[in-house]
C-alpha cells in the first residue's frame, strides 16, 4: 500500500529502494549521504535483506558486484570522492553486465572539496563513471518524491539493460525534509531471479559464469552492443520536464536543485513580463538532446545554463544541440555555496535585459 | 592402495598454467575436495586477477570473475545474499597481499562465512614476474633485479600469521605443495575449511605455497628444491588457528 | 592400475621424481601438444600408491585399485 510520510531525501531514497526490491546494500560513510546507509542498516534486515558497512568504497562496490551477480537487487551510495573510488567497480559492473543502483549525493569538488552540496559531478556521472568508455543511465531528481519514483523504477531499467543505474542528487535534496508518497512493496520471488545470475534459487542446473574480461572479438561485440543500447536510450528513455517553453525567449537549462531555484525566479520574471522558460533534464544520460535541438531559435534569444557548480559542466552537451543558433550564458554557485532565489533572479534578469552576454 | 579420479570440476583439457605450475595443482585439489564433499554444483568460485584468472577457461563450476584484490568483497556480497552456497575466493599473493590487503583483512575480521584459497608463489606471474609482497629477501624479480632488498622494499608478508591474530577466523593454515605429504595435508586442510564453512562456523583461510617455474627461471623440478631450501623455512607450513572443533 | 592421459601432460616430471618404486620415466613419444610424457617401465612393481596422481598438477594420471597386474 502506498503511504505518505515526511522524510529526508536520503531516507526517502533508502525506503524507495527497499520497496523496489533492494535486498543488499554495502557502503562507506561519507557526508552528505549518511542517512542512506544509516536507514538501510536497520531497514534491510527487517525485510530479510543484508546491510554491510564496507571497509572502503572500493570494497563496498565490489560487494554490490557479488550480490548483483547472484541476481539480488543491490545498491550502494556515496558522494563525489567515494564515487571516484567506486569507479573501478562501476566499470566492472558495466563490463560484467550486472545491474545495480549507485546513488551519488553530491558535494563540492574536486578533491575532498567540501561537504556542502554542489552539482560538481555532472561530467563524472555522464561521461566517465569509470574507465573503458561505458555509460550508466543517470537520473537527476529534483525532489524527494521524484527521487522515490525514480529509485522505485531504477532496477527495472538496470535489469532490462543489465547495466548499472546512477541517481545523481545534490546534498541539499538529500537532506531537506519533504512529504513523499511511498509506493507499495514489490514482492519478488525466487522465480523472478534473472536466468543469467549465479544463484541456483531459480532452479538453474547448468554452469554459470560472469566475467568482466573477454577475448578480443567478444569484447568488441560487447562494446558494440553497449553502443546500440545507448542509442536506444536516446530514443526510448529520455525523461525531461519543460516549463513555460511555448513562448520563451530565454530558456534556462537546469537539473536537480538548480531547477527548483530557477522555477521560483522564472515565475517572478514572468510576472514582470519576461518570457523565460525552462528545460529540466531528468535523465542526464541519455541527455534530452531533441528538446534543446528543436527549440525555435527564431524566437529563442538565449540559453541560460544554470548549475550549482562553476564552471558549468552541462554546457558542452547543450552547445551540441544549440549549434550556435543563440548565445549560451551560464550562471552558478560552487564549492558548497548554494544557489539562492535572489542571486538566480538577478542573474537571469541581467541576461534577459541584455546586461550581460558571456555566450 | 589408493585411487585417483580426475574431477569433472575442471575442463577435460590441459589447464592454462605453465608446465609444473603448482597453481594448477592447487586448482585440482579444490576440485577434488568439492567432489568428495559432493558440493560441486553448490560451489561458487570467485576468480581473482593474475594467473588465477586462467581458471576462467578451466573451471567448470559456477564462477564470478572479479577485480584485482576484491574477491573477498565480492564473496561477501555473494555469501550474504546466498548463504546456502559453498563460496570460495581463489587468490594469488599479489592480488591478496598487496592490492587486496584491505579486503582480505576486513572480510576475515568480519568472520564472513566463506573460504579463501591463497596461492603464494612469491611473484606476479601473469604480468611477467615482478616483485610481490611475498617475494623472499634476495629473490630476483623483474623489479628487484639484484634481489629483494629489505631496506627499500620491506620483508615478505606472512598472511597466515597476520590473519590468525584476528578474533573471527576459525581456520587458518599454510601448506606447501612441493611434496606428496604437503599436497595430502593441503587437501585435508581445504576439506576442513570447506566443511567448517558448510557448518556455518565462519571465515576459513588456506594458504598454499606454490611456485613459478617461468618467472623463477627454473625447471619445474628445480622449483621444488628451491621451495625446500628457501620458501618453506620462511613461510612455515602449519595450522595457525583452528577453532573448528 | 595407473592410467596416464598423455594429452593432458606438460612434462613437468613430478610423477617421475616422486614415484617410490621408480617405475615412471619420461618417454620418447610426443603427445598432441608436442610434449614428451611419462610411461611406466614395470607395471608389475606398481603398488597403486597414487603418489604420481597426487603430484600431477594437471590431473593427467588416474589410478584405480585392483586393476594392477601385481
Amino acid at each position: 500500500m502506498s503511504e505518505k510520510k515526511f522524510m529526508k531525501g536520503n531516507e526517502a531514497i533508502a525506503e524507495a529502494a527497499v520497496r523496489a526490491g533492494c535486498r543488499f546494500f554495502a557502503g562507506y560513510p561519507i557526508t552528505p549521504q549518511n542517512e542512506i546507509p544509516e536507514y538501510l542498516s536497520w531497514r534491510l534486515p527487517e525485510v530479510g535483506g543484508s546491510y554491510v558497512q564496507g571497509e572502503s568504497e572500493i570494497a563496498s562496490i565490489n560487494m554490490v558486484y557479488g550480490a548483483s551477480a547472484m541476481g539480488t537487487r543491490a545498491m550502494t551510495s556515496s558522494s563525489g570522492p567515494g564515487i571516484s573510488l567506486k569507479a573501478e567497480g562501476i566499470s566492472y559492473l558495466a563490463a560484467a553486465m550486472l545491474p545495480a543502483l549507485i546513488v551519488n549525493i553530491s558535494r563540492g569538488g574536486p578533491g575532498l572539496g567540501s561537504i556542502q552540496p554542489a552539482q560538481s559531478d555532472y561530467l563524472q556521472a555522464t561521461k566517465a563513471l569509470g574507465h573503458g568508455g561505458f555509460h550508466a543511465m543517470v537520473f537527476a531528481p529534483n525532489s524527494a518524491q521524484e527521487a522515490v519514483d525514480l529509485v522505485y523504477q531504477a532496477w527495472d531499467y538496470a535489469e532490462r539493460d543489465r547495466n548499472p543505474v546512477l541517481v545523481l542528487m545534490d546534498g541539499c535534496l538529500g537532506n531537506i525534509m519533504e512529504e513523499v508518497e511511498l509506493p507499495p512493496m514489490k514482492e519478488l520471488s525466487d522465480e523472478d531471479l534473472p536466468e543469467w545470475s549465479l544463484t541456483r534459487r531459480n532452479g538453474r542446473d547448468y554452469q554459470g559464469n560472469i566475467t568482466p574480461i573477454y577475448t578480443e572479438p567478444i569484447l568488441e561485440g560487447i562494446n558494440a552492443m553497449a553502443g546500440e543500447m545507448y542509442k536506444a536510450w536516446e530514443e526510448e528513455d529520455v525523461k525531461v520536464e519543460t516549463f513555460l517553453l511555448d513562448d520563451a525567449e530565454y530558456v534556462v537549462v537546469a537539473y536537480g536543485i538548480a531547477s527548483r531555484v530557477a522555477k521560483e525566479a522564472i515565475m517572478e520574471l514572468r510576472k514582470e513580463g519576461f518570457k523565460v522558460g525552462m528545460i529540466r533534464p531528468i535523465t542526464l544520460f541519455p541527455f534530452p538532446k531533441k528538446v534543446i535541438h528543436d527549440l525555435d531559435y527564431t524566437r529563442v534569444k538565449g540559453i541560460i545554463d544554470l548549475e550549482m557548480t562553476i564552471p558549468a559542466q552541462m554546457r558542452d552537451d547543450i552547445a551540441l544541440q544549440v549549434m550556435e543558433r543563440c548565445p549560451i550564458h551560464e550562471y552558478g554557485r560552487s564549492g558548497g555555496c548554494l544557489l539562492d532565489d535572489e542571486g538566480v533572479y538577478d542573474a537571469i534578469k541581467e541576461i534577459v535585459t541584455g546586461g550581460v552576454d558571456n555566450g | 592402495m589408493a585411487e585417483y579420479k580426475r574431477s569433472s570440476m575442471i575442463a577435460e583439457s590441459p589447464s592454462g598454467y605453465c608446465p609444473g605450475c603448482l597453481h594448477a595443482l592447487a586448482t585440482r585439489l579444490v576440485s577434488d575436495v568439492l567432489d568428495e564433499l559432493g558440493q560441486g554444483d553448490n560451489s561458487l568460485n570467485v576468480i581473482s586477477v593474475g594467473c588465477s584468472a586462467l581458471n576462467l577457461l578451466y573451471w567448470c563450476g559456477d564462477n564470478l570473475s572479479v577485480a584485482h584484490g576484491r574477491a573477498p568483497a565480492a564473496a561477501t556480497g555473494i555469501k550474504r545474499t546466498n548463504p546456502e552456497r559453498l563460496v570460495f575466493a581463489y587468490q594469488g599473493d599479489g592480488d591478496l597481499a598487496a592490492i587486496g590487503l584491505s579486503e582480505i583483512m576486513s572480510a576475515a575480521n568480519r568472520g564472513e562465512n566463506f573460504t579463501v584459497i591463497f596461492a603464494n608463489n612469491q611473484t606476479y606471474g601473469m604480468t611477467g614476474g615482478q616483485m610481490a609482497p611475498t617475494t623472499l629477501i634476495g629473490q630476483k624479480t623483474t623489479t628487484t633485479v639484484y634481489g629483494r632488498d629489505p631496506q627499500t622494499t620491506g620483508y615478505p608478508m606472512k598472511m597466515c600469521e597476520l590473519i590468525s591474530t584476528l578474533e573471527a577466523p576459525v581456520y587458518v593454515a599454510r601448506f606447501a605443495l612441493n611434496s606428496p605429504k604437503g599436497v595430502r595435508d593441503a587437501k585435508a586442510g581445504i576439506k576442513k575449511a570447506f566443511q567448517a564453512q558448510l557448518d556455518g562456523k565462519g571465515f576459513t583461510f588456506v594458504e598454499l605455497l606454490t611456485n613459478c617455474p617461468t618467472n623463477w627461471h627454473m625447471t619445474p623440478l628445480q622449483t621444488l628444491d628451491y621451495m625446500n631450501t628457501n620458501t618453506i623455512p620462511y613461510f612455515k607450513p602449519g595450522v595457525y588457528k583452528d577453532k573448528t572443533e | 592400475m595407473v592410467q596416464i592421459n598423455e594429452n593432458l601432460c606438460k612434462n613437468c616430471g613430478y610423477c617421475v621424481k616422486f614415484c617410490p618404486k621408480k617405475i615412471l620415466e619420461i618417454g620418447t613419444v610426443r603427445n598432441r601438444r608436442g610434449q614428451f610424457y611419462p610411461v611406466m617401465t614395470d607395471e608389475e612393481k606398481c603398488i597403486t600408491c597414487a603418489i604420481c596422481a597426487t603430484m600431477c598438477p594437471e590431473g593427467a594420471i588416474e589410478v584405480t585399485e585392483g586393476g594392477s597386474k601385481a
